[in-house]
């Protein structure tokens, strides 16, 4: 991760992004949705298998929560799942200020946290070595807030926002691999994908 | 449609409600009968008042089923987002960025539910990575309102400045773009851009002038 000798000593397991993807999709069973963010994180969402209500962002860094803040308004009977990365977060924190307000029950979150630009050359980030992703999580308002111990406890997690009354944030420790494929590139076709994997648009 | 646009063509947005006349037909009928005459000012006394430019926003997103709404609020946008937040067909929230509330609305529209998004010029300004990434290649009908800062009055250096940027912008982007100057033509103009989004799935920027609006006044 990183070697920054004030960096905080942390009790979270470094985990791998693949492996947690395919963990979080194999406990889908009811059409949830995933919107997946820039870069790895949605690499590796496809590479775990494409479902039809999954979406892959190839730009708009830092939206992920945002757009599926939108699903999770417009279909409020389904349950929304948002994979960011860290640095994707970054971007954007004020939209967790939103979610937290508008505090939609369907919505979970989950940071995946290697504290790097991994696809850019793994430069550090500037939260690397001081911030907490949780804690500014829960100082935004978002109450269900928690770091994933190790893969159990993340599964846990899951478990628990699948039935959860409230938005949900879930961050992750993961080490400096790579996706472990690459997305197909189109976004028209994905974004139709999706609308028929959400019941929004019809197969003709 | 058509009875709706004549009920305001005649109404200048530099007049008061008093200057309002209708253009229905009973107006051009010869004014001979005492019963016709009748009938005509009871016609005058249940013409709906003149609309402002916020209310006739406000009735187009409604028969358009916009009823999402995520603003990054602005001076001029005052009473349109205390009107829209008041009224129950429609959910509206203030956002942190102008670009999270275009992530919003194309989740949204994705899901099902159309929205629309209310900003000002400078944040139109943070919006070219989103509109190049997210709205044109996914083919998302975003909808949005601009309240003009930057010219006609201007008293802030670095609006007018950044207005410059709004135009080329969109027009780079080859982005549909109406500035509304005028009520006459303002229900026209935005309730077919946003049908025309919409059955294009292409963004749409509507620009609210101070010609139409009066803008931000300087007052000191």
């Amino acid at each position: 991760m990183n070697n920054v000798p004030t960096a905080p000593t942390r009790n979270t397991k470094v985990m791998n992004r693949f492996d947690l993807t395919k963990r979080l999709v194999a406990r889908l069973k009811n059409e949830e949705a995933v919107i997946g963010g820039i870069g790895n994180t949605n690499f590796d969402l496809w590479t775990a298998g494409h479902r039809p209500q999954n979406f892959y962002m190839l730009g708009s860094m830092g939206l992920a929560f945002p757009i599926a803040l939108g699903a999770a308004l417009a279909q409020p009977a389904r349950r929304i799942f948002a994979i960011e990365g860290d640095g994707s977060l970054l971007m954007q924190l004020g939209c967790l200020t939103t979610i937290a307000a508008l505090a939609p029950k369907n919505l979970t979150m989950i940071v995946m946290d290697n504290g790097m630009y991994q696809i850019t050359g793994a430069q550090p980030t500037p939260a690397a070595a001081v911030s907490d992703i949780v804690a500014i999580a829960a100082g935004c308002g978002l109450g269900q807030s928690t770091w994933a111990a190790d893969e159990d406890d993340f599964e846990r997690l899951i478990d628990d926002a699948l039935v959860s009354g409230g938005p949900t944030f879930i961050a992750v420790r993961i080490d400096d691999k790579p996706g472990a494929g690459t997305t197909d590139r189109d976004p028209v076709q994905i974004r139709q994908r999706f609308m028929l994997g959400l019941g929004v648009r019809k197969q003709i | 449609m058509v009875t709706g646009l004549l009920t305001i063509l005649s109404i200048p947005s530099s007049f008061g409600a008093s200057a309002a006349v209708g253009l229905s037909q009973t107006d051009i009928s010869p004014p001979i009968q005492t019963t016709t005459e009748t009938a005509m000012a009871n016609a005058e006394e249940h013409k709906p008042p003149a609309r402002a430019w916020h209310e006739i926003v406000l009735q187009t997103l409604k028969s358009n089923d916009i009823r999402l709404v995520p603003y990054v609020p602005d001076r001029v946008l005052t009473t349109l987002i205390k009107n829209i937040h008041a009224d129950p067909f429609f959910t509206a929230f203030p956002t942190a960025r102008e670009e999270e509330a275009v992530g919003i609305v194309s989740g949204a529209w994705m899901g099902g539910k159309r929205g629309a998004v209310l900003m000002q010029t400078s944040g139109f300004a943070t919006l070219p990575n989103v509109l190049a990434s997210l709205a044109l290649p996914y083919q998302i009908p975003l909808i949005m309102f601009v309240s003009e800062r930057g010219t006609l009055g201007e008293f802030n250096y670095g609006q007018s400045l950044v207005c410059r940027t709004m135009r080329p912008v969109l027009d780079s982007l080859a982005i549909e773009h109406h500035t509304m100057t005028r009520l006459d033509e303002m229900e026209f103009i935005v309730d077919r851009s946003i049908k025309q989004a919409i059955a294009t799935q292409a963004p749409v920027a509507l620009i609210l002038s101070p010609l139409l609006t009066g803008g931000k006044v300087f007052t000191a």
